[in-house]
């Protein structure tokens, strides 16, 4: 496989830089795009502008190819992450073609030898920015093979009709896009939107077509994971990592792991330390004799947890405006009726089940070929070229999917310990996979936050006021700038980290209500105590915690039906949509129950401008030990046009199932010097016998511009839980995980 | 000494340290995609393998400790052209998010449905217990599995 990429490589580059390719005999490129004015004609609501990532790379080649047999190959920048997008792209270009799915033979996302640069693979994006790309590039490879067609024909483009890559004149005479540009550059920039489709003609958008990944995957016929990549002379890496951050290696007799059977190399750095073994066990062996051979100088103090909330509200901060009329803080000083609360949500960690893994080979002295199931091949380029002190266009990062990531995980950071190996065995591919506790200890997880609310009431029990403020520590410390990977902080020559960008604590900190008199403030504090990133939702699902559980308790206050209450604060019919659908659904009655039910609802537009979803969740809380089982989760989402039913479903389940996790029992923990959360024991998830059932209301708008959905999916799950569990028992827990302890603790003040 | 095996219906032998665990042998060098680290403890159940008609944790077992037994694993239950009815349903259910949990699922799933061919959904989430998803897919485990014991097949 991956020679076939390398012999794959050198016909795309010299196929993109124009090298050996036919002119194409007729161009019409200018007179047919000139006729794009009509842009995006069957998506009323998108700006008639180019998608961002079109605009960027503009080239069509860059995007499509179609050999002479016909079979289109599509180049995505946009990799998968477990969240199966391969098929949702596929469809999107097979209908925007007019090709049948069967025609699109290949799908390559995420390298920087073949495919466009679309960043990070992050944010829920991948169908609004790099589906959305592939429809327009799609649109215009049509219209110009149909003006290729045209033109041999002798009639007017709109006489002719296309199915499944063949097009045909009224007189019956056909051509097949192999025909007409079969191996040969389309020679086209892309600079003005092409008329797209109506909805209504698609035939695989909006239907669930099967993954094809899948059977390989059930069965174990194909290797799929880069996990499962076996190179030729391939040798296996592991790191010791230190025993606590920023420890420093004092000594370590190499003497005994060098000896023992299999390992070809032991590598140290500074406190950099790594063994190349023949196979994997013999290198995880050696790195358990260097573990005892090592002395190291720790300094690290952690925040004691028990602090961690005073922490984020005492030390240095920088202060960021979300929102701000003006008025927030008199009115709710005038208001009838105030009400305070503080929130608060722990560390939480990907812990993606299998951990980070990367293979790197250095060849002919200074090129390097690093396999990555990283979010952003491009940006890993940048971000090894520091590293390695090597020009980018020396480096090669072919995405390869790992397991679910959710996020800035360990991928990075293996490429990086891969390649300080690899550089220790020239010409030897050297694969790295991170052991369990690797992943745990070492992993950026999800900060922190810390939330304060106020809210005013007036006399009838009208919102009047709203106070937010939000501690939390910066949610992207992404690699690509110098100095965020972690080897590189170890190495005799340590490649340290500038100041982090304020980034994501403030996702979804402004509520979507229409509030007259509102203040909302994210307090970016300047040094996070424990190693942070971007996690599923960033700020959104810890913010939404806050905010709907505040709803809840206003609605309380003003003795209204929660539901009731938000509804008097949106007036946008996509929202109310949403809560009609999942409240109907769900047979919403909440009020206490004296079975220890309860019923809890939460709505939230993801990003304030993304997808609609609203939940109610159903709880059943055991009064005497406090410990909470939600047995049922309705989520009714809207995410514009619907792609992939079946996709949309699967993320939806899974948002909710990862997010009721988080809710009921995900903290990461530390002690004085180094993390304790070391594996599924000390970090545990829910499991079989505790997972909800999920029921999902999709709501299909196929005119408008289809938005993503795997973050979204988990951000109101939070909320529904905690009010649920208030409904039931009146008892409020504002700090999460909802653990029997807290529960119990705040039963007994309710 | 080398020690043998049946590793997916052939004898098989292999020259690695009788204390390397079964998972390491089986994909490095056998070349199995199916079982997977996920952990090493024991705790996940991604490296999951039949020993006879038992489920178990290769990442746990010594290589030493199959010598003369069947091992099963996921390619041996089907392939892509012909999966198993269970993979089969798993396909059907489009039962994965990332996937690389399901080799323990099936592989779980399949010895519990040759001792309870119908089991309720309670029994099956009991039966899955210590088998971790990271994704969520769970619901559509539960399908997938009672899909294929309603067609009584395992
Ligand atoms: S890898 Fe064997 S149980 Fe987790
Ligand atoms: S499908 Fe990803 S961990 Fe189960």
């Amino acid at each position: 496989m991956a020679r076939d990429l390398m012999a794959h490589e050198v016909t795309r580059r010299e196929f993109l830089a124009g090298a050996g390719a036919l002119v194409v005999s007729f161009s019409l490129a200018g007179s047919l795009l000139s006729q794009g004015g009509a842009a995006a004609a069957g998506t009323p609501g998108a700006a008639p502008a180019l998608p961002a990532d079109l605009a960027a790379t503009p080239t069509l080649d860059s995007w499509l190819k179609i050999d002479s047999a016909g079979n289109v190959t599509v180049y995505s920048g946009k990799v998968d992450l477990g969240q199966g997008i391969g098929i949702a792209f596929e469809q999107i270009v097979a209908d925007e073609l007019d090709v049948s799915l069967a025609q699109i033979t290949n799908l390559v996302q995420g390298d920087t030898a073949l495919t466009p640069n679309e960043g990070y693979t992050a944010g829920s994006l991948s169908i609004a920015q790099g589906g959305m790309a592939l429809r327009y590039a799609a649109a215009t490879a049509r219209q110009y093979l149909v003006g290729l067609a045209a033109k041999e024909f002798g009639v007017d483009p709109g006489q002719l009709t296309v199915a499944d890559g063949v097009v045909r004149a009224p007189d019956g005479r056909s051509v097949t896009y192999g025909q007409l540009i079969g191996g040969h550059r389309f020679n086209l920039t892309v600079t003005s939107p092409p008329p797209l489709k109506d909805p209504s003609e698609y035939r695989y958008v909006g239907k669930p077509e099967p993954r094809l990944e899948i059977p390989g995957i059930m069965t174990g016929g194909s290797p799929v994971y880069i996990q499962n990549l076996r190179l030729p002379g391939m040798l296996h890496g592991r790191v010791l990592r230190p025993p606590s951050p920023g420890a420093q290696l004092l000594s370590l007799d190499t003497s005994r792991a060098a000896k023992m059977p299999g390992v070809v190399k032991v590598v140290r750095n500074g406190s950099f330390v790594g063994v190349v073994a023949e196979t994997e066990w013999a290198a995880i062996q050696a790195v358990e004799a260097l573990r005892s051979a090592a002395v190291w100088g720790q300094t690290n103090r952690f925040v004691p947890a028990d602090q961690i909330d005073t922490y984020l509200r005492t030390t240095a901060h920088s202060d960021i405006r979300e929102l701000d009329t003006g008025t927030a803080l008199p009115a709710l000083a005038k208001a009838a009726v105030r009400v305070k609360a503080d929130y608060s949500v722990p560390y939480i960690a990907h812990a993606s089940i299998g951990p980070s893994c990367a293979i790197a080979q250095l060849h002919n002295g200074n090129q390097w070929t690093i396999w990555s199931h990283t979010q952003g091949v491009y940006p890993d380029q940048q971000a090894l070229s520091y590293l390695l002190g090597v020009p980018a266009s020396n480096i090669r990062v072919i995405h390869m999917e790992g397991a679910g990531c959710y996020g800035h995980n360990g991928a990075d950071d293996v490429n990086a310990d891969a390649a300080l190996l690899a550089a220790a065995v020239p010409g030897r591919p050297v694969r790295v996979q991170w052991m369990r506790a690797d992943e745990f200890q070492w992993e950026p997880y999800g900060s922190a936050m810390s939330f304060r609310l106020e809210g005013g009431l007036d006399a009838s029990g009208n919102l009047v006021a709203w106070n937010h403020d939000v501690w939390t520590a910066t949610y992207s410390t992404r690699p690509g700038p110098p100095g965020w990977l972690l080897a590189g902080w170890y190495l005799a020559q340590p490649q340290l980290p500038g100041p982090a960008a304020n980034v994501g604590g403030d996702r979804n900190a402004v509520p979507y209500y229409n509030l007259a008199n509102a203040r909302v403030y994210c307090h970016y504090i300047e040094r996070s105590p424990l190693r942070v990133s971007a996690h599923r939702t960033l700020g959104a699902f810890r913010n939404i915690f806050a905010i709907e559980s505040f709803m809840d308790e206003l609605a309380a206050a003003a003795k209204a039906d929660p539901v009731a209450f938000r509804l008097r604060y949106l007036n946008d019919p996509r929202a109310t949509a949403v809560i009609q659908a999942v409240t109907k659904a769900a047979g919403w009655n909440p009020g206490p129950r004296p079975s220890g039910r309860g019923q809890g609802f939460a709505f939230t537009r993801y990003e304030n401008a993304g997808a609609y979803v609203a939940t109610v969740a159903e709880v059943e809380v055991d009064r005497a030990t406090g410990q909470v089982a939600v047995r049922h989760i309705y989520t009714s989402v809207d995410v514009g046009q619907i792609i992939n039913p079946n996709g949309l479903a699967n993320q939806a389940e899974g948002g909710a199932i990862q997010a009721t996790s988080w809710t009921l029992k995900e903290q990461v923990t530390w002690g004085a010097q180094a993390i304790e959360s070391v594996d599924w024991v000390t970090y545990p998830i829910l499991t079989f016998p505790e997972v909800p059932e999920v029921t999902v209301l999709p709501i299909d708008n196929p005119t408008l511009p289809p938005v993503g959905f795997g973050e979204a999916a988990c951000v109101p799950i939070g909320a529904a839980i905690a009010n649920a569990v208030f409904d039931a028992t009146g008892a409020r827990v504002r700090r999460l995980p909802l653990t029997p302890e807290r529960v119990r603790a705040a039963l007994s003040q309710a | 000494m080398a020690i043998s095996f049946h590793l997916n219906g052939r004898p098989v032998s292999t020259d690695a340290d009788p204390a390397t665990p079964l998972l390491y042998v089986l994909r490095d060098e056998f070349q199995l995609n199916g079982p997977r680290f996920g952990c090493g403890l024991g705790q996940c159940g991604c490296c999951t393998v039949h020993v006879g008609d038992e489920a178990v944790r290769s990442c746990s077992v010594p290589v030493a400790g199959v010598a003369g037994q069947a091992v099963t694993t996921l390619e041996g239950l089907g392939t892509p052209e012909h999966p198993s009815v269970l993979q089969q349903a798993f396909i059907d259910e489009q039962a994965a998010q990332c996937g690389y949990c399901t080799n323990g699922m099936i592989m779980q799933a399949a010895a519990f449905l040759k001792q309870n061919p119908h089991p309720t959904e309670q029994e099956i989430r009991q039966a899955l217990a210590n088998n971790l998803c990271r994704c969520g897919t769970h619901l559509r485990f539960i399908r997938a599995i009672r899909r294929a014991a309603a067609q009584g097949v395992s």
